[in-house]
């Protein structure tokens, strides 16, 4: 079964939302779904990278104001 | 001979071109490389550019996890900003031109790096250090030191400048062929950018003052700034990252006026409203402020004034400022703007 986790990543510039993000995806198991909330439009970039190189799929980015949110496969 | 059919290394990518070469040189000998990045909190990685509104529209990259990318490996980012205190404020060997412990901080390195490779039974560790090539951590002295102090000994290997060193222990084992390493040294970038064009390497980042702020005047004379404020060499991460922000000028010891320069800073020092007394402008339009110190009620007029110097308002008679204290109380100021004789070139911090 899929679980959803959540991740508050907000007023931390990059490259923290990514180390935040790569902690938590190794406590997490394959198939699961990590909800990532940034400011720091780097992570844009920096988070879908980061999930490139480790094997990670990005599902979706979303931006309403300046909050970002990336949803990933692990 | 050490027999190991399958030696893993460990590569310390700065996200600069000579880490990316040295990776590049042990992965074409067959040698499964996986990557480290240190995070101090000092690291010039885009920080400016997220915080700063005309900057935002860059296209940004993290330049370690695009070598990464680029040599197909995967990337371990450590964030090492509390440990990273030690090294900055007791350097053993004390600072390069400005506040940059290079020497130690590579040393740390290093070590970072030795425990990680035990704990995940790697076997060696990668630098793109090249002998001459930095005037405080690059020297021919110093890469017997930085291998004997980090605790890595002979498994320490330097791609680059490895046949001007003694032979390192995947050379010994035969895990790394030492004919296909090489000889650079000094400050010339030649060789490397050669070697770049060699592999098909292009846009890779070299930056021209270094990846990390304590190298950057400026930013050490702000950060000394702090200490002596405090009377005391401590930071925490939020400290270090608004130096990185707006205009510091210190009126009086006992205070310093943080003033954003455009509306990203304005956003950003915002959500420090709950550390430091925050100043806006009513009356006009202009920046806002944060408060470091113990102001008094007179010091806090003159903050306001100054703020109100680099408000629109500046030639208007009166100034209306709002005024909140951590705890979210709001009072009002109205003051006359600073003339400019009146601001000190002393108070630039």
């Amino acid at each position: 079964m899929t679980r959803e986790w959540t991740l508050d990543a907000r007023r931390l510039l990059c490259p923290m939302p990514v180390i935040k993000t790569q902690d938590k995806i190794k406590e997490l198991a394959a198939g699961d779904k990590l909800v990532v909330t940034c400011t720091d439009p780097g992570v844009l970039h920096d988070i879908p990278a980061w999930c490139r190189i480790n094997g990670h799929q990005v599902l979706a980015r979303e931006t309403k104001g300046r909050e970002i949110t990336i949803t990933i496969r692990i | 001979m050490l027999t190991n059919i399958n030696p893993k290394a460990i590569s310390l990518i700065s996200g600069g071109l000579d880490s990316m070469l040295a990776t590049k040189v042990i992965l074409d000998q067959g040698i499964h490389v996986e990557g480290i990045n240190f995070f101090t909190g000092f690291c010039v990685e885009g920080h400016t550019q997220a915080i700063r509104k005309k900057d935002r529209q860059k296209k940004k990259r993290n330049n370690a996890l695009w070598v990464a990318e680029q040599l197909g490996i995967k990337l371990h980012i450590i964030d090492v900003i509390d440990e990273y205190k030690n090294v900055l404020l007791n350097p053993k060997h004390g600072y390069g031109q400005h506040l940059n412990p290079c020497l130690d901080c590579k040393i740390f390195m290093v070590n970072k790096a030795k425990s990680w490779m035990e704990e995940h039974a790697f076997d060696f560790i990668i630098t793109g250090e090249v002998i001459g090539q930095r005037p405080k951590s690059q020297r021919k002295e110093t890469m017997p030191l930085i291998a004997k102090e980090s605790g890595a000994f002979e498994k320490l290997l330097r791609p680059l400048c490895a046949k001007n060193l003694p032979e390192t222990l995947p050379e010994q084992a035969g895990w790394v062929v030492r004919e296909k390493l090489y000889d650079f040294h000094g400050r010339n970038r030649k060789p490397q950018i050669a070697l770049a064009e060699s592999f098909g390497f292009t846009g890779y980042s070299q930056p021209a003052g270094g990846c990390c702020f304590l190298t950057d005047k400026t930013y050490a004379k702000k950060l000394a700034d702090l200490w002596q404020a405090r009377n005391k060499r401590d930071y925490e991460l939020d400290d270090i990252m608004l130096l990185k922000a707006g205009r510091h000028l210190r009126p009086k010891p006992h205070f310093k006026v943080i003033i954003s320069r455009e509306e990203g800073e304005n956003h950003y020092l915002s959500g420090y409203r709950r550390d430091f007394i925050l100043m806006t402008t009513l009356s006009h339009p202009g920046p806002v402020a944060l408060i470091d110190g113990t102001p008094d009620k007179g010091d806090l007029e003159l903050a306001a004034r100054l703020v109100a110097r680099y408000s629109q308002g500046r030639d208007a008679e009166l100034v209306t400022l709002s005024v909140m204290q951590p705890d979210g109380t709001r009072s009002q100021l109205t003051v006359p703007p600073l003339l400019p004789m009146e601001v000190s070139d002393a108070w630039h911090v």
